[in-house]
């Protein structure tokens, strides 16, 4: 029989679940772990943070995490790939390193750091020299927004994460690595696939993204017969177990709860899908239209015959500029006539915000419980709705309409139509809003650049 | 559009779907819940027919084909309000347009409508 190599699932998002990776090392055979904390506009809430505070950047509840499964770590011999990094790679690896020796795992436990993603301090060179950096969505050069540009990075592949592994590291600490790249970093390590390999390097990204997400394929937010979905207050998170092929099953331990089956898999493979013939990493193109499913036992999902294409000369580049602020107040009216008095409610806050002369970009109006989600869809209100919630959101370039707006909602509940609750959190609070901008960067300019460290508690 | 012996069926009793963002743009994955109805949905759900569902909603609707996952693949253009950060939307990140798209009906023969809902519990 071949060799499997395990990966596991212990994070999908910043804020996902912190017992999973305890019980994705502790609850049966793993050999990987994979913790994926970036989202596509996390990068600039981090760059906030290490602008306060240079030793902040980073996911904070990474070290926790180590901290709880070092050990476990260590006497397995199980190896990590995560890009907790954020912008701070190196401070997040100086962290995990203390926590080791903290641990008494001194000499243990070694982290590869990946650099080299940041682009923040290079901008106006890459501008300089003709790279306009266009937003891919928009078709606007970089320069419209180029003094509000809050962090900048490329997203890098696979070929660090290999590199790191292959140094020995136990522990691969990185930023904007993709988040397919830190399952297929793993496999193509472990099984020693060329990096033209263009259908193993597809397989393993469709490997990365089943479980990038976390327990989105193993049952979490699962619709198909979700009432049948059992567990979930222990949901198993899932686990790749790969062959050197390039297919793979996906599962999750024993005894853990929610379900992979094909439904599961397969409503994560759309999740957040563009054309499925053409899935872009930097390490090559999957195309989904190739992936095999089948049910093999309980909890089983083979995945098999995804084809691959070469990767493409261009590197994604994960822009965050400031934008503006904005707020969203809310308020909870009765029955009877509820839905009537939210709107009448709406009326007056509007009237009000006109007569202060307040100018909003945008003022949205959504009556939750009856329209929030589907909009027109939803059809004629229930006239004898229980409850509806009135949801008032403005956005501006300018802070203090937003400030002053913060201030009207309160007002409503002594001033405004009858039988109006829900108000017990003060004030609405005014957010800052970093807005993403997506553009593509000529990879020459990016991978001589990236560096990878191996550091020893 | 319904023709003799056929009935108007909402796509909750016959697919399944997740939806997520890039920027602007919300995707939603439609897949069959049971494979044979999948030739149904590739000839009922189409992209115009989507794009007048949400007329209004969304500035225009591709559609793309996996029927290898017995899946479509819905690009809905401009539904997020500026998407991201910058939506205002409780839905900002497209999370559950999926289930707006499920509320879609397409004319089905009488026959199936029946099974299909029987098949979900519905009476």
């Amino acid at each position: 029989m071949s060799r499997i190599v395990r990966i596991a699932a212990g994070q999908g998002f910043w804020g996902d679940w912190l017992e999973a990776p305890v019980h994705q090392v502790r609850d049966g055979p793993i050999d990987y772990l994979m913790m994926d904390y970036l989202a596509e506009v996390t990068m600039s809430i981090m760059q906030k943070q290490k602008s306060r505070d240079p030793a902040a950047g980073y996911a904070r509840d990474f070290v926790p995490a180590m901290e709880r499964i070092l050990p476990d770590l260590a006497a397995r011999g199980i190896r990590v790939t995560s890009n907790a990094g954020g912008v701070n790679p190196r401070a997040c690896a100086e962290a995990v390193l203390e926590a080791a020796r903290r641990l008494g795992l001194k000499g243990k436990i070694r982290v590869g750091l990946v650099t080299g993603d940041d682009i923040l301090d290079r901008l106006d060179d890459l501008l300089a020299r003709g790279h306009e950096l266009r937003d891919l969505d928009t078709g606007r050069p970089l320069t419209d927004v180029r003094p509000l540009v809050r962090s900048a990075n490329a997203y890098l592949g696979m070929a660090p994460v290999v590199e790191s592994l292959r140094g020995g590291a136990n522990i691969v600490i990185t930023g904007r690595v993709t988040d397919t790249g830190l399952t297929l970093g793993p496999l193509a390590h472990e099984f020693g696939w060329g990096a033209e390999d263009w259908d193993r390097i597809a397989a393993g990204t469709v490997a990365g993204h089943i479980i990038e997400c976390g327990a989105q394929s193993s049952g979490g937010n699962l619709l198909k017969d979700w009432q049948r979905v059992r567990g979930l207050e222990r949901v198993g998170f899932p686990i790749v177990e790969a062959s050197e092929d390039g297919s793979f099953v996906v599962t999750k331990h024993r005894g853990t709860g929610g379900v992979v089956n094909v439904a599961s898999v397969t409503e994560q493979l759309v999740y957040e899908m563009g054309d499925p013939r053409s899935y872009i990493t930097p390490d090559g193109v999957a195309d989904f239209t190739t992936i095999r499913l089948r049910q093999r036992g309980k909890d089983r999902v083979e995945v098999s015959g995804v084809k691959g294409a070469p990767r493409t000369g261009m590197l994604k580049v994960s822009i965050a500029y400031f934008y503006g602020y904005k707020a969203v107040g809310t308020l909870v009216y009765a029955w009877p006539d509820a839905y009537a008095k939210a709107k009448e409610a709406d009326r007056v806050l509007r009237a009000r915000l006109k007569d202060l002369g307040l100018e909003f970009e945008q003022i949205l109006t959504e009556f939750v419980g009856l329209d929030a989600t589907h909009g027109r869809l939803a059809g004629k209100a229930d006239p004898d709705a229980p409850e509806v919630q009135l949801r008032v959101g403005v956005r501006t370039r300018e802070k203090a309409p937003v400030e002053r707006f913060t201030r009207e909602i309160a007002p409503l509940v002594l001033t405004g139509p009858p039988s109006v609750t829900g108000f017990a959190g003060g004030r609405p609070a005014v957010e800052e809003i970093i807005a993403y901008w997506p553009a593509l960067i000529d990879r020459r300019e990016i991978e001589p650049q990236v560096r990878v460290e191996l550091l020893t508690a | 559009m319904k023709g003799k012996g056929t009935v108007g069926l909402q796509l909750r009793w016959l697919a399944h779907a997740r939806s997520g963002d890039k920027g602007n743009t919300a995707n939603v994955g439609l897949i069959a819940l049971e494979p044979d109805l999948y030739p149904l949905l590739v000839r009922q759900v189409t992209a115009a027919r989507v794009a007048r569902h949400f007329r209004g909603m969304v500035s225009r609707v591709e559609r793309f084909e996996l029927p290898n996952l017995n899946a479509l693949n819905f690009l809905l253009h401009d539904a997020l309000d500026g998407g991201g950060t910058i939506s205002l939307k409780t839905d900002a990140q497209g999370k559950v347009y999926s289930t707006a798209l499920l509320r879609m009906e397409i004319p089905v023969p009488v026959a199936l409508a029946r099974r299909a809902r029987a098949q979900r519990g519905a009476h």
